[in-house]
């Protein structure tokens, strides 16, 4: 038993899927997405599939300014993907809103305070070899059991 | 009770799950690093399949609201268990069954059932894209099954039984020939590959009809679709090449040919774009159905 544990635990880590989500973003980290999976970066080395579902994903790539609208999606969102899962922030407008913050449209709050975060990737927007290493760096996590989700869990089990 | 052990050898073993889903992947993985390649990317590492399986395994399965869990889950468990049911009736060298009379109609029936499977799937999810996709399958799967049935059957009137082992061993002939060319015509769209990929166009409706499966169901949905990946080939090589007396030649050329259709049918996926449902439609009608009507003429003429 432990074996195979062992074995779904390394394969967390080597197949990550990435689904994304567009809370309000200006297009501009999305569109450094996009290079992922083009040649010159090939996420797929590492396993990465970008899906259109959030249940076949493991990790959700969040961008955006967080609005008021979109606040509910990302909540039922999040809830749809199977655990376990992590959440990767990309740019600076999922942690203070950016440039945007104080519109009477948007949020004005950190997106860890919707949902767990636990990778954030600076940069307005982030490089793609950053995003990629944000990734990276969630599929490792997924390994280790030490996503936000994955330790909330465990700790509900223990109480 | 020899047979029944038998058959179950041939349907846990070889060639069923336990070597041919070993055999999907390595397939799976081939396809991917060709397309890879030939996109100037590097691909994925050998044993990418495997770990996509194992970590589906060890995921969460959510069930969409309002959703039958009993046909729910039990789709994909018979979607795989009908094409290993499959794969255990084709002669492969080495596989213990034995060859029953009429075991091509089972077969062709086996087949069928994958298919079916998905389109449940699609309508039982509940999710619109789901549905979309479950009806381009089934409508796509009423045109490309005419070349593909009129293949196996030309082949079954040119060896004169409905016997696996039959096809196997008919004198090599033109038949051979054209009723390959019609078998690898329905290849693309029963693979769901690049111009056929109609029902699995991710852009269009997200994902093909797994969209609201997730965890070990969808695990089991992908390895059924290995499997049916060995399925394919390995029936193509068995029933078109010529078979040499050495088993192990045998097993070595089946799985050099199987390798080779795939490249070829990943070549094609790589160049071509998605076609739409009805030019799909109407391509396999006009010109599979004209290959058709050429193999069966020349079964009759002979
Ligand atoms: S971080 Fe910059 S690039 Fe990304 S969504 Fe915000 S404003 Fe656009």
């Amino acid at each position: 038993m432990n074996l195979i544990e062992r074995v779904i635990a390394i394969s967390r880590r080597r197949s990550p899927w990435i689904c994304r989500l567009n809370a309000g973003s200006c297009n501009g980290c999305d569109i450094e997405i996009t290079p992922l999976l083009s040649p010159r970066y090939d996420a797929e080395q590492l396993g990465v599939e970008l899906h259109g579902t959030p249940k076949h994903a493991d990790i959700v790539l969040i961008s955006g300014t967080l609005t008021l609208r979109s606040r509910q999606a990302i909540l039922d969102i999040y809830a749809q993907v199977p655990n376990p899962k992590a959440v990767v922030a990309l740019g600076s407008c999922p942690a203070s809103g950016n440039v945007f913050a104080g519109s009477p449209l948007v949020l004005s709050e950190s997106l860890d305070s919707i949902v767990p975060v636990d990778v954030w990737v600076p940069g307005c927007p982030p490089r793609p070899q950053a995003i990629l290493d944000g990734v990276a760096r969630a599929a490792k996590l997924l390994e280790e059991g030490a996503t936000k989700s994955q330790l909330e869990s465990r700790r509900g089990r223990l109480s | 009770m020899n047979a029944v052990w038998s058959y179950l050898v041939a349907f846990v073993v070889w060639p069923g799950l336990l070597l041919a889903a070993p055999l999907g992947w390595l397939e799976l993985w081939f396809m991917r690093k060709l397309v890879a390649r030939l996109q100037g990317r590097q691909g994925p590492p050998f044993f990418q399949p495997f770990f996509d399986f194992m970590k589906l395994l060890g995921k969460e399965t959510v069930i969409p609201r309002g959703v039958n869990r009993g046909i729910f889950l039990a789709l994909p468990v018979v979607s795989l268990a009908s094409v290993t049911a499959a794969l255990a009736i084709v002669p492969l060298p080495g596989n213990p069954a034995p060859s029953l009379p009429g075991d091509v109609v089972l077969l062709l029936y086996l087949m069928e059932v994958p298919i079916l499977c998905e389109v449940l799937a699609g309508y039982v999810s509940r999710s619109i894209y789901g549905q979309v996709a479950a009806m381009r399958e089934a409508l796509l799967s009423l045109a490309y099954n005419l070349p593909f049935l009129v293949a196996i059957i030309a082949m079954a009137q040119e060896a004169g039984s409905f016997q696996m082992s039959a096809l196997q061993a008919a004198p090599y002939g033109v038949v051979h020939l054209l009723a390959a060319l019609t078998f690898l015509l329905a290849l693309p769209a029963r693979m769901k590959l690049n111009p056929f990929s109609i029902a699995n166009a991710e852009h269009e409706i997200v994902a093909d009809s797994h969209i609201e499966y997730s965890g070990p169901p969808l695990a089991l949905f992908k390895l059924s679709h290995a499997v049916e990946l060995v399925l394919l080939t390995e029936l193509f090589a068995v029933v078109f090449i010529p078979a040499t007396p050495w088993p192990l030649v045998n097993l070595l050329v089946y799985l050099a040919a199987g390798v080779a259709v795939l490249g070829g049918v990943t070549l094609l996926a790589t160049a071509t774009a998605r076609l739409r449902l009805t030019q799909a439609f109407r391509f396999y009608w006009v010109w599979g159905g004209l290959a058709s009507a050429v193999t069966l003429a020349a079964t009759l003429v002979r």
